[in-house]
């Protein structure tokens, strides 16, 4: 997958949609500016979150940042990788993602910004 | 212009006339006149040098040195002679936050060996670089467990030190936390029922030794605590590790507690130094300052401040905690105590009290005065039960040149026994109580 497969929320998320689940991620943009990452508090399978609510949160060397969810929905799975080895974001931001969701409201679906609508923001 | 105060009238005048006050009273007018303090303040004009010493001896030979009987989270230990020495080091004393690894290996180092024993000491794989006191280490162990697993509701054993839980519900009064307590009986923590009490709850808080100086008995509690998806915090008297069994043994998630014990003189109470232990999964919510170790370009090892996106000062307020600081000083001093006692010195000490205590207790129940409240393993302090006044038995002993047993209410006397305190003293102690009328 790449950059062009997938939907942005302008704080740096992706969302990669397959029916009614979703693959959600960070930003190669996020990946760089982060710097290496160390850590990713992630959340539990079953915990439901609203669009936009902080879902987990990622730290660098650097900073900590918090995560938001792009789409309302119920986390199905973690990626389990990310704990023992969070580097692999900065290595592939868009083939390691965070966590996976059930969609709750698809037609929030069409409020998300496209790649050009995205970059346009940074 | 007073002779103290810095301030002159044109000062004060010119502060006024900044934010638009008209007099000092004005500017005070909303603390009540009765709270205003009314009389003369009486202070002396200067003194000599000379004079001031020969003042200040006259005022300290009103001071009476007693013989130590009473604990309650404060205790009369033996100071090595050598911690002096070295803390009172101008690089030590007088450093204020030396971190930049590039010029503070000293400190850095003496921070990280201080943490490799604590956390020998208890059996937890993580600990941070010191906390203010006992009571404030427990309250962030709070904030970490509420921050872990997302609940707001903490059980504890009524046998803590109230002044411990009094801190703790302080820092959650803004965090709408629900409070549980374990009821006591005979002299322990009932947890029968732990597992329905636990039900929701982000954590579980136990002292061990508790409040009457008893060993918990805390073996399987850990497994209960887990199994409600809560975690299991232990507040310990850092001495009795030395023969009890340690929190990463029994399970703790988190271990905490005040580590003035470990040579830290009782200076009118404080400053102390609080330890906050933890397992590898909580390490994240750690909050203050963790020293690490590491090895420079060139290969060779250094010393280092890790994991700092943890801290307030990256994640603002985003942070688990808003505390930034710790008792450096302290915990050199700390370092230096445990290093100069060693293993074996550290059991030696602890053994002392412990027999201690179990002498004291058996010859003040022979004066007839005392009766035992309880029969459960304590460390080094106990309670017993009297029909005596405690006012009069406090006054008595004072006289006699004792500070002797703190009073519980309810005719519980609580005793406490250190290594300083020889058998000749406790003889004579015990002598003196027995001639109470």
């Amino acid at each position: 997958m790449n950059k062009h497969d997938v939907k942005y929320l302008s704080s740096h998320e992706w969302l990669y949609v397959e029916g009614n689940k979703a693959k959600v991620g960070i930003s190669s943009y996020a990946a760089m500016h982060l710097g290496d990452i160390v850590f990713f508090d992630l959340p539990k399978v079953g915990q439901t979150f609203k669009k936009e609510a902080v879902f987990g949160a990622v730290e660098s060397v650097k900073s900590a940042s918090d995560l938001y969810l792009p789409a309302s929905g119920t986390v199905v799975a973690v990626n389990e990788a990310l704990v023992t080895k969070p580097e692999l974001v900065n290595e592939d931001p868009f083939n390691n993602w965070i966590v996976e969701i059930e969609l709750s409201d698809l037609s929030e679906l069409n409020s998300l910004l496209d790649v050009t609508q995205y970059e346009a923001t940074l | 212009m007073h002779k103290y105060l810095p301030h002159t009238e044109g000062d004060i005048k010119q502060m006024l006339d900044a934010i638009g006050v008209g007099s000092l009273d004005e500017l005070f007018e909303k603390i009540p006149k009765k709270l205003q303090y009314q009389g003369k303040y009486d202070v002396p004009n200067q003194l000599s040098d000379l004079e001031v010493t020969k003042l200040l001896n006259e005022i300290a030979a009103n001071n009476k040195t007693l013989t130590i009987f009473r604990g309650y989270g404060a205790y009369d230990v033996y100071t090595p002679s050598i911690i002096k020495a070295l803390t009172s080091r101008q690089e030590f004393i007088t450093s204020y936050t030396p971190y930049q690894p590039e010029v503070s290996q000293g400190t850095l180092q003496y921070i990280f060996e201080y943490q490799s024993m604590i956390c020998e000491i208890t059996g937890m794989d993580v600990t941070n670089a010191s906390m203010y006191d006992g009571p404030t280490a427990t309250a962030e162990a709070i904030l970490m467990a509420i921050s872990h697993t997302g609940k707001k509701k903490i059980v504890y054993s009524s046998l803590i030190h109230p002044r411990t839980i009094e801190v703790v519900k302080t820092y959650g009064h803004y965090r709408d936390l629900d409070f549980v307590p374990l009821p006591e009986k005979d002299g322990l923590t009932d947890f029968s029922k732990l597992a329905e009490l636990s039900k929701d709850s982000a954590a579980v808080l136990v002292q061990s030794p508790n409040v009457y100086g008893n060993i918990e008995h805390l073996n399987g509690i850990s497994d209960t605590i887990h199994a409600e998806g809560s975690l299991f915090i232990m507040n310990t008297e850092i001495t009795s590790l030395a023969l009890f069994n340690t929190p990463g043994n029994l399970g703790a998630d988190i271990a905490c507690g005040d580590l003035q014990s470990l040579g830290v003189p009782l200076s009118f109470g404080g400053a102390y130094i609080g330890f906050l232990a933890a397992k590898t999964p909580l390490l994240r919510k750690m909050p203050g300052r963790i020293c690490g170790i590491t090895t420079d370009q060139d290969g060779k090892r250094a010393f280092v401040l890790t994991l700092q996106a943890r801290e307030q000062h990256i994640r603002r307020a985003k942070a688990n905690s808003n505390i930034c600081s710790n008792q450096s000083l302290m915990a050199l001093s700390v370092a230096i105590y445990l290093s100069s006692m060693g293993k074996e010195g550290f059991i030696d000490l602890a053994r002392l009290s412990l027999d201690g205590a179990y002498y004291l207790e058996a010859e003040l129940v022979k004066t007839g005065l005392f009766t035992k409240s309880n029969n459960q393993t304590h460390y080094k302090e106990f309670v017993l039960e009297s029909k005596i006044d405690p006012k009069d038995f406090d006054t008595y002993l004072i006289e006699k040149g004792y500070l002797g047993p703190q009073y519980l209410g309810d005719g519980k006397y609580l005793f406490a026994v250190t290594e300083k305190r020889t058998k000749d003293e406790i003889d004579q102690f015990v002598k003196v109580v027995g001639e109470f009328k």
